[in-house]
């Protein structure tokens, strides 16, 4: 009936802060708590042979996951070749690979993606 | 007394051990591939037989490798596996003495003084020569409760913990061959049958009865039957299976990527000496739970977490240490493997690009983008040397796979294989330069890159040397080298890059190298390390590398470097590097 | 025995010592270069006033001259003991030791060794300097702006926070300078040669100081220098030795690739080598950046763990010019309490 008229497709543009989905998040920074030190320099997506040829952007996928916002971002992480070049970059010592593990774990954990 | 009580829990003990050994090692080879049965056919009559037989003698009894490692600890095990065959061995010579014969019950030579109290020529030779046999073993068996009680004393930092059917296997154990002399001690009372040790010492002031004896030899049979029963599900299932796995190697059966058969065939062969845990220097970083043997043990229970199974920096110091030789670092990624089963990956972004020709293709790798002193030097060198290559990855260039590899994610890692495979084959070049160990060994491991040679930029430079076209100043300065992991264990190569720098200054030794090199820290291998943990193994690696007081501290590895670098004031160079500095134009 | 002997002869020594002397103590200074003034001997402008670096110099040298301060030149202190009365005995390179009731150390900051960021290419690729360069350059030539290939660039690339603010580094913090000097340098960059395009790469933009943010619109409204939120992470050198260089605008949320003719690097600060010596020769405390910890970040930020131990300057952390006088001037008004307690 809603979607009748419309309802479903007048989706916000604002971020809900209230109504974040956490679960990959609090999984990730309780693996690996280098990861809620990011500052977004995007050194890392720089130096990436994957994003320099694609949209992959590691840097764009911790604020996405941060914000609960898990579209595309199986499809994205699955062209990190986990080279480990954005791990010596980072300018805070975040241990990136381990974050693409366990985004990529996670997703399939909790069952955030079809 | 009834006789029963004493023969029926060995017998009993003995067929179950036998039973359950026999219907593993079945299944095991059943499971093993076409290739590898055939193998263990074609190689059964053959010397691979006698030479399995030789290293069984070596390690399986003497523990050769043990010994070289810790002599106390290598004399323990020593003192248990050959103590005890020949215990077993010269029982039954004297039982086939004592009857004349050689149809005598199996549990005979067993209990052999509980049984025979008769004199028979030669009866004293045996008595002692049983009594310094048993000695020796409970020596062994003293050092084992030292090493429980402080394994220190063995130079051995911690020691393997304990689950309950373990403990129950190991109070067996230990009682097996106290309550071998205390019985013996105790029939040689009654009836004076006994050799040095077991005629007088133990019951010199207690007055013994049939009773007592009796109730020891039931003792004695039960720790045994305890001990046989325990065995196949404790780790001393290790004891039959490592003889086996030493005859499956020699037929040249090599460990697979994906965990198969053979794989819990080396598992299972660990004997949990620890050694590999004083070899691994997690502990610098106050980690103490992740080491081979611990894992080995987790593979085995079914209890292996991702946070201990990607926490190592798959060095493979720990591999070089095992006295049996397991697969360590190949077994951990075939668990890795498994564990990262569901992880898809898609590189069809790769763009093939048609591939010019030349002799020479140079492979940089992501890591040397990282360090343009190292590339820069690279083409120098090959530009004076008036090669003629081709840069393959100057621009956009994909990873090699090595990292994928490491972290078990093989499937992904094939497809990066093939990409690169196919734009190093279509350059018609013969050699592949490659300037990172980590590509290195993925290159020569998993490539197949048939007649195409592969290099390492240290191997490649010193044949231009040797060949004369690049010629080397020597700068008298003191050089000492870090051997990178995946260069020199991964790949065995050690000497060439000490020659070539040895024309460039003095080398320096170090207190470990080569093969008991240590590792930077900065190894992909390890997915979870800390940068804080890291720098703590770091500063223990560089504080063995900078004791000679080098000018230069040189390495090979572009990782290895740029982890290096942050830690020192004295210089931090790549072989590469070193080379164009000093190059002289012919 | 001398009242205060102050370990460096740059502008924080000095202050201190000029200050003293009107408080109407003794000082010693102790140089291990063969002039005073540190740092800004090798720089030509400060922001954010653009004024000469020299003009603070020759200040300093008038009032030495005219308060008659000893400096002992070329020395070197290799180590400080505290004795049982409670004064200091100051050993040197000198082979002479020196009795004083306190010691200042103002032995000031080392720059961030470039080289030791090696992706960014600093003595591998001729077209990469540092900011300390580039200051070098604009005191020699005040007419022309030319790479060091000679060629006037097309394009400039600042890049901030080089060795300050990363872990690979081993200095996690800000160096506090090195955001208003890419601005003050940029505007001189598009000053002498109008046509150049510059462009900062910066992680945050700092710019806390009084008319630091007046400068910061300065650079973007009248001199058209560009600000690309992006850390650098790769440079490779072309053929015809520019430069390609790889970061994020992480604004577009892309990466991107920019030619230029000439990169700056802005280097950090870095505790001096000497803290680490008074470290181990006294036990003065040190923070976890190796700079001199103060005993009271507030409230005695010129004393230290050690009584009659003080710092001036940019011993305890990165400091700006103005910050250092400051701090310089203040360790008189401590040292002189302490003395006359």
């Amino acid at each position: 009936m809603m979607k009748q008229f419309g309802y479903n497709s007048l989706k916000s543009r604002t971020i809900d802060y209230k109504n974040i989905n956490t679960t990959l998040i609090s999984y990730i920074i309780k693996n690996e708590p280098s990861f809620s030190s990011c500052i977004s320099c995007g050194s890392c997506t720089a130096t990436c042979s994957a994003a320099n040829l694609t949209f992959f952007n590691i840097r764009r996928l911790n604020i996405q996951i941060r914000l609960g916002e898990f579209e595309n971002i199986r499809q994205e992480i699955d062209k990190c070749m986990l080279c480990g070049k954005c791990l010596l970059v980072c300018p805070r010592g975040i241990n990136t690979r381990n974050v693409i593990m366990l985004i990529k774990k996670g997703l399939v954990t909790f069952n955030l993606v079809e | 007394m009834n006789d029963l009580f004493i023969i029926a829990p060995f017998t009993i003990g003995l067929i179950i051990l036998l039973g359950i050994l026999i219907g593993k090692y079945v299944v095991w080879t059943i499971q093993l591939s076409q290739i590898d049965k055939l193998r263990i056919l074609h190689g059964f009559f053959t010397v691979r037989t006698l030479r399995a037989i030789r290293e069984i003698f070596w390690e399986s009894l003497l523990h050769r490798n043990i010994w070289k490692t810790n002599p106390l600890l290598g004399y323990m095990h020593m003192s248990f596996a050959l103590g005890w065959l020949l215990l077993i061995i010269v029982g039954h010579i004297e039982a086939y003495m004592q009857a004349s014969s050689l149809s005598v019950s199996p549990w005979i030579p067993i209990f052999f003084r509980y049984f025979e109290h008769e004199h028979f020529y030669g009866a004293r030779f045996f008595a002692h020569t049983m009594d310094v046999l048993l000695l020796y073993v409970l020596s062994g068996v003293v050092l084992a409760y030292g090493k429980r009680i402080n394994s220190k004393l063995f130079g051995i930092k911690r020691t393997t913990k304990l689950k309950p059917k373990d403990r129950i296997s190991l109070i067996a154990l230990w009682s097996i061959f106290p309550l071998r002399l205390f019985a013996e001690s105790a029939t040689a009372a009654l009836h004076g049958n006994g050799g040095f040790l077991t005629s007088g010492i133990v019951f010199r002031y207690l007055q013994v009865t049939p009773n007592i004896e009796y109730t020891l030899w039931v003792l004695y049979s039960c720790s045994l039957a305890i001990f046989f029963i325990t065995l196949p599900f404790t780790r001393y299932m290790h004891i039959p299976t490592e003889v086996y796995y030493i005859f499956l190697k020699e037929y040249g059966i090599k460990l697979k990527k994906q965990f198969n058969s053979y794989s819990k065939i080396q598992v299972y062969s660990c004997s949990r000496c620890g050694i590999c845990i004083d070899a691994c220097q997690m502990h610098h970083a106050q980690i103490s739970n992740n080491q081979s043997v611990y894992i080995l043990k987790n593979i085995r229970d079914e209890n292996l977490t991702d946070r201990k199974l990607y926490n190592c920096l798959l060095c493979g110091r720990c591999e070089d240490a095992c006295p049996v030789n397991i697969n360590l670092n190949d077994l951990r990624i075939s668990q890795r493997i498994k564990s990262s089963k569901e992880y898809n990956s898609s590189y069809d972004f790769l763009e093939y690009s048609i591939t010019e020709k030349a002799d020479v293709v140079y492979f940089a790798g992501c890591m040397t983008h990282l360090t343009p002193g190292i590339k820069k030097s690279i083409l120098t060198v090959l530009d004076t040397a008036g090669v003629n290559y081709l840069f393959l990855d100057k621009d956009k260039g994909a990873c090699c796979g090595r990292p994928l590899m490491q972290a078990g994610q093989i499937e992904a890692a094939k497809k990066l294989i093939a990409y690169n495979r196919q734009q190093i084959l279509e350059s018609g070049a013969h050699t592949l330069l490659v300037s990172c160990p980590i590509c290195y060994k993925v290159f020569r491991d998993d490539y197949e890159l048939g007649q195409i040679d592969i290099r390492h930029h240290s191997e490649y430079f010193l044949e231009l040397l040797h060949n004369q076209k690049i010629t080397i100043r020597n700068t008298q300065k003191s050089i000492v080298y870090h051997d990178p992991c995946e260069l020199g264990r991964g790949c065995k190569v050690y000497e060439q890059p000490r020659e070539l720098l040895q024309s460039i200054g003095t080398l320096k030794k170090v207190k470990h190298e080569k093969v008991e090199s240590l590792c930077c820290s900065g190894s992909l291998g390890d997915l979870s390390l800390s940068m804080v943990e890291r720098n703590k193994i770091k500063e223990q690696t560089l504080e063995v590398l900078l004791k000679p007081n080098p000018d230069i501290l040189a390495t090979s590895c572009p990782l290895c470097k740029k982890t290096f670098v942050k830690g020192v004031d004295i210089q931090v160079k790549d072989i590469a590097e070193l080379v164009a500095e000093n190059i002289q134009s012919n | 025995m001398i009242d205060v002997l102050i370990i460096g002869g740059g502008i924080a020594g000095i202050e201190t010592a000029c200050s003293l002397q009107e408080l109407g103590l003794e000082t010693l200074i102790i140089e291990k270069e063969k002039q005073i003034g540190g740092h800004l001997n090798n720089w030509d402008t400060l922001f954010p006033t653009k004024r000469s670096a020299s003009e603070i110099l020759e200040y300093y040298t008038e009032q030495i001259r005219k308060k008659s301060i000893t400096i002992y030149l070329n020395t070197t202190v290799t180590s400080i003991r505290k004795q049982d009365d409670g004064s200091f005995e100051v050993y040197t390179s000198r082979e002479v030791s020196f009795k004083s009731k306190t010691v200042v150390m103002a032995h000031g900051f080392s720059l961030f060794n470039a080289q030791r960021k090696e992706e960014y290419g600093y003595k591998i690729y001729e077209n990469v300097i540092t900011s300390a360069d580039l200051e070098q350059t604009f005191k020699q030539n005040n007419d022309v702006f030319v790479n060091p290939m000679g060629k006037i660039p097309e394009r400039v690339a600042f890049i901030h926070c080089v060795g300050s603010r990363d872990e690979k580094s081993g200095n996690h913090y800000c160096s506090k300078v090195c955001c208003i000097t890419a601005v003050k340098q940029a505007i001189k960059v598009k000053q002498l040669s109008p046509q150049t395009q510059v462009f900062c790469f910066y992680m945050d933009l700092r710019l806390y100081g009084r008319g630091f943010e007046e400068m910061y619109r300065e650079a973007q409204e009248k001199w058209g220098v560009q600000f690309i939120r992006g850390r650098l992470s790769e440079v490779a050198e072309n053929i015809d030795g520019s430069l390609q260089l790889k970061a994020e605008d992480t604004l577009a949320a892309r990466p991107f690739k920019m030619s230029v003719d000439m990169l700056v690097l802005m280097v950090g600060f870095e505790a001096n080598k000497s803290t680490a010596l008074f470290h181990n020769s006294c036990g003065v405390a040190c923070t976890e950046s190796r700079f001199i910890q103060p005993r009271h970040h507030h409230l005695s930020a010129n004393a230290t763990n050690i009584d009659g131990l003080f710092t001036a300057g940019t011993s305890i952390a990165p400091l700006s010019v103005f910050d250092t006088l400051n701090h310089a001037k203040a360790a008189a008004f401590a040292i002189h309490s302490y003395i006359t307690k």
